[in-house]
């Protein structure tokens, strides 16, 4: 395999890890927290309304580990393609 | 021992720590002044990330807003975390990989142009300058209530000591101070809501206690959608803004946190790629332990506030009542006379006004906490002010300094002259932001929240057209930008100071012009899109970038060899 299609297949796999951690982020912010917002706040978990605790509390935590996620996926990604070395 | 004791003891501890920090971490090339030479631990720049993205309007007024916001205060709490995930995610490591030192740095090489340079370093200085403005005068509110100085004074003591270490530390400074003031910022936050949150709950976990019962076994929510509709307000948990308002909000603040300058800065001063990313998940985490408790002091606040003081008698309001009456921030004006305070939604009746700022500062005393709490909260707030405060300095002095003087003006300056040009336009930077702090021109609250539309509708298309599409060409990203920032100054200009209008009397009418009902400040999002269709539009008519550039795009995607921050 060409250096160059070494660089592009890393960088497909890249792009699909971030395609799909995005839409989990538009999902818990955009989604739960405003455009489904009323729906969810049916439900409740403690004394929150769901849609109200997504759009204060729980995007907020999904958000963190989403990013954390992301920094293993990549180490790993890296370490498969050789691109960990300094 | 009284507050002001408490306080002068526990501010002047931590001056003198930011002080020491500043003599023992002295920058000695532009290296060490710009990226802090480039060897800062993901840990060490997380923390500092974190103490310079969260500012006065972090620590002093969102609280307060989103207590009196409800359901709408949402927009700032996943609009200001959620970005970092855009930042980790899709710039963050591209930017670190490529290896310079400022935002038009990156901008000018991979649009190969001046012009997108100059561009670049225009938009950098004005979200910069109407930012740091705001924290000048968050020091000065902080001073005078807490230290009983007057607010020009309150702001030349913060304007020296930012001085201090900015001038002297540079980027390297700056960052060893940030950790310090984040850990400060951070417990002064904390200690009051778990103190609060016990106190009303019974339990300590501000970010549990606010979905749990109070005393009467009643959940805190439900009680205050109570009291809210009782009082004529919204209910809490829903809010009063339009959807599409709430969306476009979010997205303009998601979009402009991972566009603003002094934030993509901080990720230039980590060793690898993979520390880029690292330390901006150790940022949010560090950032989201304050973002998710403020929702739950935001309750606590309300609820503490309509109760002491909604229908009581005025000669019986606690001291902390008169202390606030003397600045300004509280008032009341007893229209019917009959010595109650009647605190209403209905402008005719009610009797009491409440400046938002006020209520994570008043809080603890609000709550009857000790002495020394109420001493913290002053200190955390200066902390959250002067970290962001000196961040934004370093951005608008590395604006002039290198993206000017070096890259464009002189560019066979010595690195020596360069540092000294650096460190004098960071002490004019500090003149002009004293200035404004002392003399605000009534916009600077409004435009703060604005400076996030520009570095929407400005860097974030061009950044990350940059990375992701490698023909992207310097034609359709200049024209991206000037149309995107023009069409933002321009929405504005006529919503928010109302100038083909009439001025500022004019604006509230002109709500209902809004553009497919989005206000001013969720707008950023719109001109983003426009940045973005026209970026696309002229590239496809206009020349491939050359051979070499392309080539560029092509190695900062890949981690490895990401060596030193360079020129």
């Amino acid at each position: 395999m060409s250096k160059s299609d070494h660089a592009k297949k890393y960088w497909k796999e890249n792009l699909r890890y971030v395609t799909i951690l995005l839409s989990i982020w538009f999902s818990v912010s955009f989604l739960a927290g405003v455009v489904l917002k009323d729906l969810l706040d049916q439900y409740s978990i403690g004394g929150f309304p769901l849609g109200f605790w997504f759009a204060q509390q729980g995007s907020i935590y999904v958000f963190v580990v989403l990013i954390f996620v992301y920094v293993r996926l990549m180490n790993k990604l890296d370490k498969k393609y050789n691109y960990d070395k300094d | 021992m009284t507050v002001q004791i408490w306080t002068y003891i526990i501010v002047a501890l931590t001056f003198a720590l930011y002080i020491g920090i500043a003599i023992w971490s002295r920058a000695g090339s532009t290296k060490e002044f710009y990226v802090a030479g480039g060897g800062v631990s993901p840990l060490a720049n997380g923390m500092a990330t974190a103490a310079d993205w969260m500012s006065a309007a972090s620590f002093i007024s969102m609280a307060g807003l989103i207590s009196f916001m409800g359901y709408d205060g949402s927009v700032y709490l996943m609009g200001w975390t959620g970005g970092y995930v855009l930042l980790a995610l899709l710039l963050a490591p591209y930017l670190r990989k490529f290896g310079k030192f400022t935002v038009p740095d990156f901008i000018g090489e991979r649009y190969y142009s001046k012009t997108a340079r100059l561009v670049a370093v225009f938009c950098a200085l004005l979200v910069s300058f109407t930012y740091v403005a705001g924290q000048m005068r968050g020091v000065g509110v902080v001073f005078s209530r807490f230290l009983e100085v007057d607010i020009t004074s309150g702001v030349i003591i913060g304007m020296i000591i930012v001085l201090f270490y900015a001038v002297l530390g540079g980027m390297k400074g700056i960052t060893y101070t940030q950790v310090a003031q984040y850990c400060v910022l951070i417990f002064a936050f904390m200690v009051p809501a778990i103190f609060i949150s016990f106190q009303m709950t019974g339990n300590p976990i501000p970010q549990i206690g606010m979905g749990g019962k109070g005393a009467d076994g009643m959940y805190l929510l439900e009680k205050l959608n109570g009291l809210s509709t009782e009082l004529g307000f919204a209910e809490y948990t829903k809010g009063s803004r339009s959807k599409i308002d709430i969306f476009a909000m979010t997205a303009a603040l998601m979009v402009g946190t991972a566009g603003l300058p002094h934030v993509i800065v901080r990720f230039f001063t980590v060793k690898k790629v993979r520390d880029a990313r690292k330390s901006a998940g150790l940022a949010l985490l560090l950032i989201a332990i304050l973002y998710t408790a403020a929702p739950a002091v935001a309750v606590f606040a309300r609820l503490n506030l309509i109760h002491t003081v909604s229908g009581q008698s005025y000669a019986q309001m606690p001291a902390w009542f008169s202390n606030w009456e003397t600045t300004g921030l509280l008032g009341f004006n007893d229209k019917n006379g009959d010595g109650l305070i009647q605190y209403s939604a209905d402008a005719m009746i009610n009797e009491l006004t409440v400046d938002r700022d006020i209520m994570v500062l008043a809080n603890p005393e609000i709550a009857n906490l000790p002495a020394w709490v109420i001493a913290l909260v002053a200190a955390g707030g200066l902390a959250a002010a002067l970290s962001t405060a000196a961040g934004l300095l370093l951005v608008i002095s590395s604006s002039v300094s290198h993206d000017l003087v070096k890259s464009v003006f002189k560019p066979d300056i010595t690195d020596k002259q360069e540092l000294v040009v650096a460190r004098l336009s960071a002490v004019g930077a500090v003149v002009v932001a004293g200035y404004f702090g002392i003399n605000p021109p009534g916009f600077v609250a409004a435009v703060v929240a604005l400076a996030f539309g520009l570095a929407a509708a400005s860097f974030f298309p061009a950044i990350i057209l940059g990375i992701f599409y490698k023909k992207m060409n310097k034609e359709g990203a200049i024209a991206g930008m000037i149309v995107g920032i023009g069409l933002m100054l321009f929405y504005m200009l006529k919503f928010k100071f109302g100038i083909f209008d009439g001025g500022k009397t004019a604006v509230t009418s002109l709500a209902k012009d809004w553009w497919f009902g989005i206000s001013p400040e969720g707008f950023g999002f719109i001109a983003m899109i426009v940045n973005f269709v026209v970026s696309l539009t002229i590239n496809a008519f206009t020349a491939d970038p050359p051979e070499e550039v392309q080539e560029i795009v092509e190695t900062i995607r890949i981690p490895s060899g990401a060596g030193e921050a360079t020129h």
